[in-house]
This record gives C-alpha cells, sequence and structure tokens, in this order.
C-alpha cells in the first residue's frame, strides 16, 4: 500500500476528519504522531474548545489514501479521543477559512 | 469511592497507597533523583517489596516477565533522563507484544519542565508512540484518577503499556486524602455480534480445507482451552504465532507447530492449500505471512480480534468480527457442528510425513536441537521458557515441546535482545515453584548480563542456557544467504569467559564442552535450585532452517 503515489493520493481526494477529544495538553500529540509516523500529511488543522471547555474539537484536512481507514480505526483507539467523524472534503469548515489564507 | 478517615499525605504515599490497593506485591526499578519521593514512601510500604535490578531496561523487563507469566499488569520505575530513556525499550517491547506494563518515572519539578534542567527529557512526548496512553501528572489530586484508571488501560480490550511521569514537586505536595478510588480493573468487551458469529460458524462448516491460526490474543484471553476444543470439535489443523506457542500443546495431533519465517515445510505448504483461515487473536505480522499477497492464496478469512483496528489491516477478512477472543470461541464453540475431515485430515498427515521439520544433530546435546531436546527431557511442562532474540531463540521456537499458555516467553514483536534474562528472574519472581529456562546466545547475553547481579541477589530459579556460537549467528545467517556471503562485523574476534563472568557474579555454573556426561550434568544443573548458567559452546556457522527471505512467499522457503 506503501507504494501510492503523491499524484495517485490526490487523485483519491481529500477529506475532513471530525474528531471530539479531552481536551489537554498532549492530545494534539498522540493525534498528529499517528498521521507523521506514516509520513501521512496533515494539510489543515483546526482547533478549539467547545462547551465547558473540558472536550475539544479537531478538524483535520487529510488526503484520502487507502490507509485512512485503518488509522481512524486508530484514532478511534485513542483514549483522549471520544469520537471520529468522517467528511468529503467539500465540508464547509475548511472552505470558510480559505480567506485567511490569501 | 471508598472512605476512610481523612489523611495528610504526599503525592508519593498516595502513589505507593493506590498500587497497595491495586495488589502490586512486587515492584522493580532503580531510584534516582525525581523519583526519590515515591522511592521513600515504597521503603514504608509493608506491602510491596523492590526488586532493584542494574539497568532500567532490566526493571523493565523483570516486570514483564512478571506480567507475562501472569497476565497481571506489573510495575517498573525509574528516576528522569537517562532512568526513563532506559525503560524505553522494555515499553515499546510491551507495546508490539501487548503486555500490561505500568512504568512510573520521575520527571523534574513542573516549574522546570522545558528549561533544559538537569536530567530532564520530554519523556512524555518519547512514550507517546511506544505506550497504549501516557500521563503527565499535574498534582497530587490527579494521582487518585491516573493511577486507576492507568491499570484499567493497561489490562481492557488489547492490554499494553502505561507511562504515568509524575513531576517531584507533585510526589511532594501533600493532600488531604478522605475516599480512595476503587482499584482499576478491566474493562467489560462487547459480546461478539451474533450474526458475525453464526455467519462465521457457517463458513467453517462449509469449508473443505480450513486451518485455525492462533496468535498472542489467546493467551491474553485466557482461551487456549476453547482454542484446542475448537480445533477438536471442528477439525481444524492448527497453526500458532511465535506469540501463541503453547496455546495448543505442540505434540497435538492437530498441531502444525509455528508458521512463517522459520515455520516448518509442512506448516507454510499446508496454509498455501488451505481454503479458510480462521485467524484468532493474531495480526498478521510479516514474519509469519511472508509476502502477503500470496499468503493462503486460496483461503476466505474469517478475523477474530479484541482490537478492531487489527481487521483489515493487512489482510482483509471475509469475516471480521471485533471481540474478547474467550467470548468469541465460546460462541462458535456452540455453533459448529462435531465434524470430522477425513480426507484433509489425511492430506494434511501426507504433507508433515513428506515434509517434516528437519532436526540435524538432535541426538546431540553439542548441537542447538540437540542441546534443546536435552534441556526438554530433564524437564516437564512446569518449566517456564524465556528466549533471547536471533537462531537460539528460532530453533527454540521450532523445537521445544510448549504445551501450555504462558510457558513461553519471547520478544516477538519488537524482537529485542537482552529480554531473555530480566523476563526470566520477573517469572521466577511470580511464580517462584517453577523452574525458569533462559535461552540466549553469547551476543543477547551480554545486552542485559549485569541483571546476573539481580538473580543471585534474589536467588532466583533461573537457568540460562548459553548457546555461544562466537558470533551474531543469525546475522551471519542472513549475509551468508542474502548479502553474497559477505559476512561483516557479525563475528566476534575474542569472546569474553562467560563461566568466570557468571562465577563473578555468584552463579553456580556448567560448562557442557568440559564435562563427560553431559545429559547428566545437565540433569543436575537443571535440577538444582537457584541460577546456574550452563556455557555450551555451538559451532559457527550453523543455520535456522527453513527460512522464507523477507518479502518473500511462506511457499518458497530455502533449506530445511
Ligand atoms: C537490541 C537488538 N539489537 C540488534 C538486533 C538485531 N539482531 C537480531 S538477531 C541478532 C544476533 C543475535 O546474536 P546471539 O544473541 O548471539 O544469538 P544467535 O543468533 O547467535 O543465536 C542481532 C544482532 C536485535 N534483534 N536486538
Amino acid at each position: 500500500m506503501n507504494s501510492i503515489t503523491q499524484r495517485e493520493n490526490q487523485a483519491l481526494g481529500a477529506a475532513v476528519l471530525e474528531l471530539d477529544v479531552n481536551n489537554h495538553a498532549g492530545v494534539m500529540s498522540h493525534v498528529v504522531g499517528l498521521f507523521s509516523r506514516r509520513a501521512f500529511n496533515v494539510e489543515g488543522i483546526l482547533v478549539m474548545p467547545v462547551g465547558d471547555g473540558a472536550a475539544s474539537r479537531i478538524w483535520l484536512l487529510v488526503n484520502e489514501d487507502a490507509r485512512l481507514d485503518q488509522m481512524i480505526r486508530q484514532l478511534e483507539k485513542l483514549e483522549d479521543v471520544l469520537a471520529v467523524r468522517r467528511h468529503g472534503a467539500d465540508h464547509a469548515v475548511f472552505e470558510r477559512l480559505e480567506e485567511f489564507f490569501r | 469511592m471508598s472512605s476512610d478517615q481523612t489523611e495528610t499525605l504526599s503525592g508519593a504515599q498516595i502513589v505507593v497507597r493506590l498500587l497497595e490497593r491495586q495488589g502490586v506485591r512486587i515492584v522493580t526499578g532503580i531510584p534516582g533523583g525525581a523519583i526519590l519521593p515515591v522511592y521513600d514512601a515504597l521503603s514504608q510500604s509493608t506491602q510491596i517489596s523492590h526488586v532493584l535490578a542494574r539497568h532500567e531496561q532490566g526493571a523493565g523487563f523483570i516486570a514483564q516477565g512478571m506480567a507475562r507469566v501472569s497476565g497481571q499488569p506489573a510495575v517498573c520505575l525509574s528516576c528522569s533522563g537517562p532512568g526513563a530513556t532506559n525503560l524505553l525499550t522494555a515499553i515499546a517491547d510491551a507495546k508490539l507484544d501487548s503486555i500490561p506494563l505500568i512504568a512510573i518515572t520521575g520527571q523534574v519539578p513542573t516549574a522546570m519542565i522545558g528549561t533544559d534542567a538537569f536530567q530532564e527529557v520530554d519523556t512524555y512526548g518519547l512514550s507517546i508512540p511506544i505506550t497504549k496512553h501516557n500521563f503527565l501528572v499535574a498534582s497530587a489530586g490527579e494521582l487518585l484518577e491516573v493511577i486507576p484508571r492507568a491499570f484499567r488501560l493497561a489490562v481492557s480490550g488489547r492490554p499494553g503499556p502505561v507511562l504515568i511521569d509524575i513531576p517531584k514537586d507533585v510526589q511532594n505536595q501533600r493532600i488531604e486524602v478522605s475516599t480512595w478510588p476503587q482499584p482499576g480493573v478491566a474493562a467489560a468487551v462487547a459480546p461478539p455480534a451474533a450474526d458475525l458469529m453464526a455467519r462465521a460458524a457457517a463458513m467453517i462448516a462449509a469449508a473443505e480445507k480450513p486451518i485455525l491460526y492462533l496468535g498472542g490474543g489467546v493467551v491474553h484471553s485466557g482461551a487456549a482451552r476453547q482454542a484446542v476444543e475448537l480445533a477438536e470439535k471442528a477439525s481444524l489443523p492448527t497453526v500458532m504465532t511465535l506469540m501463541g506457542l503453547g496455546t495448543m500443546p505442540v505434540d497435538h495431533a492437530l498441531s502444525l507447530g509455528m508458521l512463517g519465517m522459520h515455520g516448518a515445510r509442512y506448516t507454510n505448504l499446508l496454509l498455501d492449500e488451505c481454503d479458510l483461515l480462521i485467524a484468532v487473536g493474531a495480526r498478521f505480522d510479516d514474519r509469519a505471512t511472508g509476502k502477503v499477497a500470496t499468503f493462503c492464496p486460496h483461503a476466505k478469512v474469517i478475523h477474530i480480534d479484541i482490537d478492531r483496528s487489527e481487521l483489515d489491516k493487512v489482510k482483509t477478512a471475509h469475516i471480521g468480527v471485533t471481540g474478547d477472543v474467550k467470548a468469541c470461541l465460546d460462541q462458535l464453540l456452540l455453533r459448529v457442528k462435531a465434524t470430522l475431515r477425513e480426507s484433509w485430515l489425511s492430506r494434511v498427515a501426507e504433507v508433515k510425513a513428506a515434509q517434516p521439520l528437519r532436526t540435524p544433530g538432535i541426538g546431540n546435546p553439542r548441537t542447538s536441537y540437540g542441546l534443546i531436546d536435552a534441556v526438554a527431557s530433564c524437564l516437564d511442562d512446569e518449566a517456564t521458557i524465556t528466549t533471547d532474540v536471533g537462531q537460539h531463540q528460532m530453533f527454540v521456537a521450532q523445537t521445544y515441546p510448549l504445551r501450555r499458555p504462558r510457558q513461553w516467553l519471547t520478544s516477538g514483536g519488537l524482537g529485542t535482545m537482552g529480554f531473555g534474562l530480566p523476563a526470566a528472574i520477573g517469572a521466577a519472581l511470580a511464580e517462584p515453584q517453577r523452574t525458569v529456562v533462559c535461552f540466549s546466545g553469547d551476543g543477547s547475553i551480554l545486552m542485559n548480563i549485569q541483571e546476573l547481579a539481580t538473580a543471585a541477589e534474589l536467588d532466583v530459579n533461573v537457568k540460562v542456557v548459553l548457546m555461544n556460537n562466537g558470533s551474531l549467528g543469525l546475522v551471519t545467517q542472513q549475509q551468508t544467504m542474502f548479502y553474497g556471503e559477505r559476512v561483516f562485523a557479525s563475528k566476534y574476534q575474542t569472546g569474553p569467559d562467560f563461566v568466570r563472568i557468571a562465577e563473578g557474579f555468584g552463579w553456580r555454573t556448567l560448562d557442557l564442552n568440559h564435562v563427560e556426561e553431559p545429559l547428566a550434568a545437565l540433569r543436575t544443573a537443571l535440577g538444582t535450585r537457584g541460577p546456574v548458567l550452563i556455557h555450551a559452546r555451538i559451532e559457527e556457522g550453523e543455520q535456522v532452517l527453513p527460512m522464507v527471505a523477507p518479502g518473500a512467499s511462506n511457499k518458497d522457503m530455502i533449506g530445511g
């Protein structure tokens, strides 16, 4: 599976992941580490606390990849990850942000 | 929460009290600055004894030895900085073999974190990818939640290591404690989906050439009896992974022994023929499967595992079941019909007879196979066997008559040289009634040789069988087979006098090359209580065969 090239990756398109997590200092490292150890680039990251601040929501923009299903299962295994939802690349959260990156 | 009278306690005292409440009776470790408050509190405990290792990696593997034979979480301690980094290999090893290990590390005071203080490393950051979960504790009060949770995590679902990093000021912080949390225990696992179990049973019934494939998860789940019963009821020839050895006695009529890189020819060839593979608590490791695309090419796959992220990771299953292996096997046992697969079993017998495991020299205790056989003949199934990593490990895995789960302790996933001796010490501490034998090589033994001192001090019933071939044998073998015989950096120009070294550490010794009657001498040495080193010179250049080249198909075995 590692033989999938960058170009093939892009052809597969992107996905947006929405994670509910406990809000504390180590969570980002746990989440991002799962991607970086595979040299899997996270294209976009957005995090804000929700509700009373005990939990946060992380939005990730990632490339679709044959490994993504398994990585989502591994994300779900992380103790501080409460839920993972998968959306298409057209999800509004990153689209609306684009104006800040011009 | 249970209520007592209110006490004022330090974080360190809370740690010790919580460990006591967890039922921990032995911890291992080495003290140093940032963990000294915990050690001071530990010195006052009447319930917990401390095993002073000689290197933190040794402490980690001693704890692993205890955890591997008992299935219960075991605890190791270290100071910050170098103590913590020395523990990392043992923690990573526990991660890859799913062993419940609790590592408690001291950290520099909270206010100094991030300043490159003396003996400061980012233990939390370093341990993220090699633990199931980890904690950096912010207050003494938090310990009341973190410690039971760490124990729960270590044993719940798929077991694994948990690290708790505790800054020194948190250990010293005094708080009032009036109620204590319940000890952390394994969380309940949801029962397997009934429809999947029914489909799995139907698939087993419909198969003509099924093979059962047992991994370490069967050991962790305590499901060896169910696995053997299922094999017997449904007529399933059975292979085991390196981690699964012992779940079915190797001399059981249905056992095909270990599969994979150093499996017997018949084992890998029969897998090549099977039309159904029932993987139970196994994760399709590359050492087991060889080239995945050609592993069991004709087989449908049923995959049962407690960890959903293992399903479809390497090989897509036709039926993937998430659940506790024991509960799943119980379900299957209710649903499969008693079957006798005469033609498949006779085909199995035929291939077994035609393509056996060759064990040259087995009659001669001065060869690897012969020595392992001789050792086994002096022991019964009560003995526990550990190994280091290399040819000797594979020779033992191929031929030692393992017959019970948790009899066999080996570093499977990480393949860590230096595992064998400290793991044997831990096994002997946890089960002092047993004889624990560590098969090691002259390369591996040097990686944790300092633990000879720990073993001597504790007078544990550990025998080291040192198979000395003057080389890093498995490396020499790979260079010979796959690198044009360019044997480089894998032969020792000189070797130490292991017998004198062991004697210097206070061990009794036997040099098998210097006795007339090796078998009788071996019997006496293995029957002597306390630590004994048995040194055996093995011919250089022996090869462990058959062998599948890394990345090749299992059916393309070399030699054997
Ligand atoms: C810590 C560690 N370093 C390096 C290796 C790579 N390695 C695998 S087997 C081996 C040789 C082991 O030699 P020895 O213990 O003498 O056993 P033998 O193969 O000779 O039986 C080496 C260097 C390893 N598995 N673990």
